[in-house]
């Protein structure tokens, strides 16, 4: 029996995993994606293989490699996550599938947890690949139910294209049962899946020939639907959560082309949607993807970038006021604003007390950082690093980095920075860069036992996998051995003890070649530290308080200044991590259980 | 016609909860029904914004300025940064309580103390209740989110077909549903 609840896009994913008798699933976490391997993994493990893996690329040839298998499939990231993986996923665009291979790229119009709003629908042809794009979480369960047949039948891996506001939208779902999918027997077959390059120049002209197979079935493809309005001289062409704008903007008065399956496109189908309007709209966020097909058609009567915002999210208001020249309605204005309200790093946070000692030393270094919570130390009052790219480069980027500023006479230390899931991700190779360099850089590797900023994903480094077993703990300090870094260029303290943190600083500028500190301490929200942490918290003596406001120097969310003194008032969220009192020259700060 | 509710507040305030529990009411009540959140580096600390939209039939899960019937804050700065999500005419639930930002604790930025004063001049519909100093006399400043939703209910008269007590029961932690419940109904009484 079916019944309906209220899902996100990302749970409706997971069930539609599950739903399409998966076997395995393997995914790197990253907003907006994180929640689709963590629902397979709370709610299907008993039925589907599930992991995180190292890194997007990893994740991806995991399921490539389940899939040449026999076994069904499934893969996520987000956006950037994808540019990881590109390597294998262009790869099994020309080798095809033999269990069907779904997998999820989450992009991120409007950047709200991103370094760029990059439109990973411009990969499906780049990659030869099929893609779906659902516009609601109805659609993402049924989207990728429907992928693994597309697979299958089309020998082709599937990419769904989600957006933030799909996969984090909640919306009523019919679900269904698991249907059960036997593993595909396994026969070596070198000519399709070893990519030597005579192999990789036959199977192009076969995946042509599947695309165009695949072009054939888009004109009929329950996906893509011509939904008629009477009397409309407007015509819409859309996908994804551009159809739900478009219908809240117009309703009754346009027709609508919305597709779903959005690569191949059919040109048949678009033609003959086109011809029948006075002005066609192409709505859709971020690059004109859709439109670019269109006016290859050859139609004029078109209209898309030259009205829509390229840039950012898009809304029906937006819609509204670049399509029909209405402006939003009355609200109302005040004359007081809204602070600025930043996220910040949480009270009891190990990165403070890294990005504290940073600022003692920031005419001698100039710093790299990554992506993780640290890269809030980029902020007032830490002003920590200079520049991020990517994960990994926080490290890589030091080598090309310093010699650089050495060439320019500038004797700053360079320094980088990457947490523990990112030095698992990619930052080990970074690592390797350097030393091989022999790089004259300071590589520091902040260790908080956890994939923080995505909200707690189990690493290597965590002993625990997504599917709730025990797992091997890799060893960072050993690994950063074997690398070659020996005792005396490399420091492991903990980053809220200010001495300690002082001295590393200071003898990694003072050193020369690659020099490594690893940071060690977990980060305070993990469930055990928190309860491990019980009702520790600081307290402070208002007496001996002169209100020098040295302590809110360290810009710790749990101190207040009140009347002329520093306070740290009930429910702030103290963690009694100590690092205010070591900055305290009046012992007014002290750490209390009660 | 569709009905649009934003919720705003600072990140660990429990707005998704309330959220959850006001979607799968008016699901209950026979609406269509989307609900749109923002997570990730928000949660920091930031500001987070969940949008609930309800109807006969709802296309877009997020909105825009001056389409909020009804905004709730769980942070009275909160409640002006929001304010230009409201439209004329539409009803504004604010908690007094203060959070200070971080700019705020170094001094790079100035918290709106009297910013109650100007809502309350401006937006007929304001109402100012102290949800989190009313949680914390229950004994428990985290069931906030759930005073508020009690006045909620009360100000929009949503409870004619729906037992929110139980929907507050079903989604809260078992421990926790006593107090919760006595949340609810301080909030609605409010």
């Amino acid at each position: 029996m079916s019944t309906k609840v209220m899902m996100s896009g990302n749970e409706a994913i997971a069930r539609g995993v599950w739903e399409a008798g998966v076997h395995v699933a393997a995914a790197y976490p990253g907003t907006p994606s994180t929640e689709i391997l963590e629902n397979i993994g709370a709610l299907y493990k008993d039925d589907i293989y599930c992991e995180w893996s190292c890194n997007e690329k990893v994740a991806f040839e995991v399921a490539s490699g389940a899939s040449i298998g026999g076994a069904r499939a499934f893969c996520a990231f987000k956006h950037v996550g994808m540019n990881v993986a590109t390597d294998p996923i262009f790869s099994m665009g020309y080798a095809g599938v033999n269990g069907g291979l779904v997998f999820v790229t989450a992009d991120d119009p409007g950047c709200w947890s991103s370094q760029n709003e990059q439109d990973n629908r411009l990969y499906a042809p780049h990659a030869k690949i099929a893609m779906l794009e659902p516009s609601d979480s109805q659609e993402c369960l049924d989207y990728v139910k429907a992928g693994y047949v597309l697979s299958e039948r089309y020998d082709t891996p599937v990419m769904i294209r989600v957006t933030t506001r799909v996969c984090h939208s909640k919306s009523l779902v019919v679900t269904g049962e698991r249907q059960d999918v036997e593993v595909r027997k396994y026969e070596r077959n070198p000519s399709k899946f070893a990519l030597l390059p005579a192999v990789a120049l036959a199977r192009h002209p076969i995946r042509e020939k599947l695309l165009s197979d695949m072009e054939e079935y888009a004109y009929t493809c329950p996906f893509n639907i011509v939904e008629e309005n009477e009397k409309t001289s407007v015509g819409v062409i859309t996908s994804g959560i551009s159809y739900q704008h478009s219908k809240e903007v117009f309703g009754s008065k346009a027709s609508y082309l919305k597709l779903g399956l959005t690569y191949p496109l059919s040109k048949k189908l678009i033609k003959e949607f086109c011809e029948r309007f006075e002005t066609i709209y192409v709505i859709e966020e971020n690059e004109p993807y859709l439109e670019t097909q269109v006016r290859a058609l050859g139609f004029t009567n078109v209209h898309g970038k030259d009205l829509i915002p390229i840039c950012n999210e898009l809304n029906a208001g937006i819609l509204r006021r670049v399509l029909l020249n209405e402006e939003p309605g009355e609200t109302y204005h005040v004359e007081a604003n809204a602070p600025a309200r930043p996220p910040t790093m949480c009270a009891g946070c190990p990165h403070r007390g890294f990005f504290f000692s940073l600022t003692k030393v920031s005419d001698r270094i100039a710093a790299a950082g990554d992506i993780g919570c640290y890269g809030l130390g980029t902020q007032a009052p830490f002003n920590g690093f200079g520049f991020s790219l990517c994960m990994g480069a926080g490290l890589s980027s030091l080598v090309g980095f310093s010699e650089a500023l050495r060439r320019q006479g500038d004797d700053r230390k360079a320094l980088g920075m990457v947490g523990d899931s990112t030095f698992f991700h990619s930052g080990l190779t970074s690592l390797i860069d350097i030393v091989a360099s022999e790089a004259n850089v300071i590589a520091c590797i902040l260790d908080n036992s956890i994939t923080a900023m995505t909200g707690h994903q189990d690493n290597p480094g965590t002993a625990r996998n997504l599917m709730g077993q025990p797992s091997p703990v890799i060893d960072i300090v050993a690994l950063v051995r074997a690398c070659g870094i020996d005792e005396n260029h490399l420091r492991v303290v903990d980053p809220l003890d200010m001495k300690a943190m002082d001295a590393a600083l200071n003898d990694g500028i003072n050193a020369s070649g690659p020099f490594v500190i690893i940071t060690k301490r977990p980060c305070v929200l993990i469930k055990e530290v928190a309860r491990a942490n019980g009702r520790r918290h600081a307290i402070i003596d208002s007496e001996k308080c002169v209100g020098c406001k040295q302590c809110m120097k360290i810009a710790c969310p749990a101190i207040a200044f009140k009347d002329g003194k520093s306070v740290i008032p009930d429910g702030s969220g103290c963690t009694g991590c100590g690092l205010c009192t070591q900055m305290c020259k009046f012992g007014a700060i002290s750490i209390v259980e009660e | 016609m569709t009905k649009s509710i934003l919720l705003i507040g600072v990140g660990g305030q429990g707005t998704i909860l309330i959220s959850k529990i006001l979607s799968a009411g008016f699901a209950e009540m026979g609406y269509d029904v989307k609900m749109s959140e923002i997570h990730g580096m928000s949660q920091r600390g930031g500001s987070v914004t969940t949008m609930i939209r309800y109807g006969d039939d709802v296309y877009s899960p997020n909105f825009g300025e001056a389409e909020a019937d009804v905004v709730i804050s769980f942070e009275k700065s909160e409640a002006v940064r929001a304010l230009p999500m409201l439209k004329a005419g539409g009803t504004l639930i604010t908690d007094d309580y203060e959070i200070y930002s971080v700019p705020v604790l170094t001094g790079a930025s100035t918290y709106p103390f009297d910013a109650l004063d100007q809502l309350r001049k401006m937006v007929p519909n304001t109402i100012v209740i102290e949800a989190f100093r009313t949680a914390e006399k229950l004994g428990n400043s985290r069931c906030q989110n759930i005073v508020l939703l009690g006045k909620l209910v009360k100000t929009m008269r949503l409870d004619k077909t729906v037992d929110w007590r139980s929907l507050v029961a079903s989604n809260v932690p078992e421990r926790t549903v006593d107090i919760n419940l006595r949340a609810y109904e301080t909030g609605y009484n409010m």
